[in-house]
């Protein structure tokens, strides 16, 4: 029992040894082109780390995540627009002048101030999702009918944003990389670098967020609802609340990661709002493991970078591949990938071929059974 | 009057195909509580089936026929989408049962495999494939199991899969060799041509109906009557009733489940294939063209309930009807001393997308009543 106890903190303190590492020195190895993609996927595993919140902790499967991811971007993508747009007639964003729109739509005018944004990109995500939370679990509405709810939302906000051009310029998306930020390019060379660094900061803080909830007391509640919905409800918990509550904190999680990966890839555009997008975050989430943190993140970088890899070289193979994992990690994996090594998943390989397993409930019963044979 | 019988006429024709495309969807959500997110694949391979038939029916010997391919193409339709909808049951879904949300995605990763098949594979060994598989499960039906030994039945076996895919490799050979648009992979359109009873329209009234939509609507109605009569009549359609409504009750008297599921998900692709053939018939066929109508089909199941074909029905007129009036502005044609305020918001929302948005919004607010759609499903479960 113990034995097995410090073998898994080993191996998490090995694993998050290999990850610290690899962050500081992926500065000095990549070039920026490469560490710009691994900034962006690593800016994924934020998504990633809610969707493991709501889907691997409390059993919600929402196909949605891509609304938040997006609003978090729109958020900053707007703010440095509006930042670098003094030069621009009515000192408004150069689009707006396309649309004969002269003035600034109300709600963008606060965005004006920094710190407000950097509050909007996780509060205005994390308010829609609780709303929209609110209302279906209100009424008990779940597993598939929530998924599928989610998903019809998705495109709802898909079409919102497509069709807005004078709002927040519709298909075209709202650019940020030829922006100033503290009067610089944003998508020069060294702000790239400092993005980078702010996100891989970021994605560790919200790995310890993550923990501190699902350790607590919040986070049985949670682990509760997922395994058995009915009974925690005539225990005397309110499954409305805890639900709504950890939408919303998968909400604004995806936002905060859709500001970064939008300021690292240079748009953000209804695109994020496709449903392939959002489905693929739940996916990382399945290969990595989900009910773990560590393979949400993991999960996110990994595949993205394979996916990156892959249809640079066979572009055609990549949705044959990705079809093939959704389908092998439901039937074969269901734990994903790190649930399986810290279950008995590499246990189970060896003894099917053919390592003996040590039996480890009476150790003495081996050594006294063999006596016996011999006697 | 006129407006407002011609707005009812296209809200029928936009909700007539939704019906078709979602009946399907909810037969299977009903029976085994699965959504299928490969639906709108199915379709997409329903409306690619139209296609190839249609492109044999521009051969020689068949050419005099060529107006009557659209009635041949349902059935084919049917049939192509059918199988690949009992072979993704038998070799996927049958392992995830009682696992929704695993189905879920497991599904979704094969309407990605569907979409690359159809760009990367020429559609004459598509075809082919399919002919392989269905030869093979006829020849696995009408083999006689009891009166062979077991060595005799693995070599009837075997020897039937050789033949079927020998079968199926001649049509793919013949196939891409006859007609060279089949030969090669490509990602583009493709477009079917009505044949020319289909094409114009009809006046009455001084409405003009294009004669396609009302083909749509005569399909859908058919459609719905035979699953209806299936469903009421038949002795499997009331197997199927019975495991909708207590699976382990059904089993313990002696209905086959796993037949009816297989069955029950046959019938779903099908009815996938034959909105295929409706929707080759509206627009150009692509790759994706099942994605534009999959959200409809969903916002259906959740309007109109499980397990209930009447709430399907409704759910898919009404969807439609409110479409065509929000997404076409007609209200404001309908009633133009609207006040001003109302007439703005009326024209915010007046484009198909926007349409959505509003419609979308209206059904969250419906559901915020009817938790569980039109007509829910009665019983005493805590959990339903």
């Amino acid at each position: 029992m113990k034995n097995s106890f410090t073998n898994k903190r080993l191996f998490s303190f090995l694993v998050w040894a290999a990850i610290i590492a690899a962050i500081i020195a992926a500065p000095s190895i990549l070039p920026v082109f490469r560490l710009n993609l691994l900034g962006r996927y690593l800016s994924l595993a934020i998504v990633a780390l809610g969707v493991d919140l709501i889907w691997g902790y409390t059993g919600l499967l929402s196909l949605g995540q891509g609304i938040f991811f997006a609003l978090g971007g729109y958020c900053a993508a707007m703010f440095l627009q509006l930042n670098s747009a003094t030069n621009f007639p009515n000192q408004i964003p150069e689009f707006f002048g396309l649309y004969g729109v002269q003035q600034l739509p109300f709600f963008w005018e606060p965005f004006r101030s920094s710190l407000f944004t950097l509050l909007a990109i996780w509060i205005v995500p994390a308010s829609v999702a609780a709303i929209l939370g609110f209302l279906v679990f209100r009424n008990r509405i779940k597993g598939v009918y929530f998924s599928i709810l989610t998903q019809a939302a998705l495109l709802v906000f898909f079409n919102f944003f497509n069709g807005q051009q004078k709002l927040i310029n519709g298909t075209n998306g709202l650019k940020t990389d030829v922006t100033l930020l503290f009067g610089q390019m944003v998508g020069s060379d060294s702000m790239q670098r400092y993005f980078f660094w702010i996100t891989a900061v970021l994605v560790i803080l919200a790995w310890f967020f993550a923990r501190w909830i699902v350790r607590d007391r919040f986070g049985n509640i949670l682990i509760a609802i997922r395994d058995d919905e009915a009974r925690v409800r005539f225990t005397g918990y309110n499954p409305t609340l805890f639900k709504t509550i950890v939408f919303a904190i998968a909400g604004g999680l995806a936002g905060i990661s859709g500001a970064l990966y939008t300021i690292q890839s240079g748009i953000v555009s209804p695109q994020f709002m496709t449903v392939p997008f959002s489905i693929e975050m739940v996916i990382w989430v399945a290969v990595g493991g989900r009910g773990t943190l560590l393979g949400a993140i993991l999960g996110a970088v990994i595949i993205n970078y394979a996916k990156s890899l892959v249809s640079e070289a066979l572009p055609a193979s990549w949705m044959f591949i990705q079809g093939g994992l959704f389908i092998l990690v439901v039937t074969a994996l269901p734990e994903g990938v790190l649930g399986w090594m810290q279950s008995d998943g590499p246990r189970n390989l060896l003894s099917r071929l053919g390592v003996r397993r040590p039996l480890s409930t009476y150790p003495g019963l081996e050594e006294r059974g063999k006596d016996e044979v011999k006697l | 009057m006129q407006l407002i019988l011609e707005s009812l006429f296209n809200g029928l024709a936009i909700g007539s195909v939704l019906l078709i495309a979602a009946l399907g969807l909810a037969i299977v959500f009903g029976l085994m509580g699965v959504i299928n997110l490969a639906h709108g694949e199915l379709m997409m391979l329903g409306a690619y089936s139209t296609y190839v038939t249609q492109l044999i029916f521009k051969l020689t010997p068949l050419k005099q026929f060529y107006n009557s391919y659209v009635i041949v193409s349902l059935v084919v339709a049917f049939v192509v989408t059918a199988v690949v909808g009992i072979v993704l049951e038998r070799s996927i879904i049958k392992r995830l049962y009682g696992r929704p949300l695993e189905t879920l995605l497991a599904t979704w990763g094969v309407s990605l495999i569907l979409q690359q098949f159809v760009r990367s594979v020429p559609l004459a060994y598509a075809s082919g494939l399919i002919c392989t598989i269905l030869i093979g499960l006829i020849f696995h039906i009408i083999l006689p199991k009891n009166s062979l030994t077991y060595s005799q039945a693995r070599i009837a076996k075997v020897s039937s899969w050789v033949f079927s895919i020998l079968l199926g490799l001649l049509s793919a050979n013949w196939l891409s060799s006859s007609i060279s648009k089949l030969g090669r992979a490509s990602a583009r359109n493709v477009d079917v041509t009505a044949p020319s009873w289909m094409r114009g329209g009809f006046d009455l009234w001084n409405i003009t109906f294009p004669v396609t939509r009302i083909v749509i609507i005569v399909i859908t109605i058919i459609a719905v009557f035979s699953v209806t009569w299936f469903l009421k009549q038949s002795v499997w359609g009331m197997r199927i009733r019975a495991v909708t409504q207590n699976r382990s009750m059904s089993e313990c008297l002696g209905i086959s489940t796993e037949t009816v599921d297989v069955l029950t998900f046959g019938i779903g692709s099908g009815l996938a294939g034959i909105a295929g053939v409706a929707v080759s018939l509206l627009g150009s066929v692509g790759p994706n063209v099942g994605g534009n109508y999959i959200v409809g089909c969903f916002m259906v199941v959740v309007l109109g309930g499980v397990g209930n074909l009447l709430g399907t029905i409704i759910a898919s007129f009404s969807i439609g009807i409110m479409t065509d009036l929000i997404g076409a502005g007609r209200l404001l044609t309908i009633w133009p001393d609207m006040p001003a305020p109302l007439a703005t918001t009326v024209d915010f929302f007046a484009t198909t997308s926007m349409a959505r948005v509003l419609i979308f919004a209206l059904i969250v607010a419906f559901l915020q009543f009817r938790p569980s759609g039109l007509f829910p499903q009665k019983g005493r479960m805590v959990e339903g």
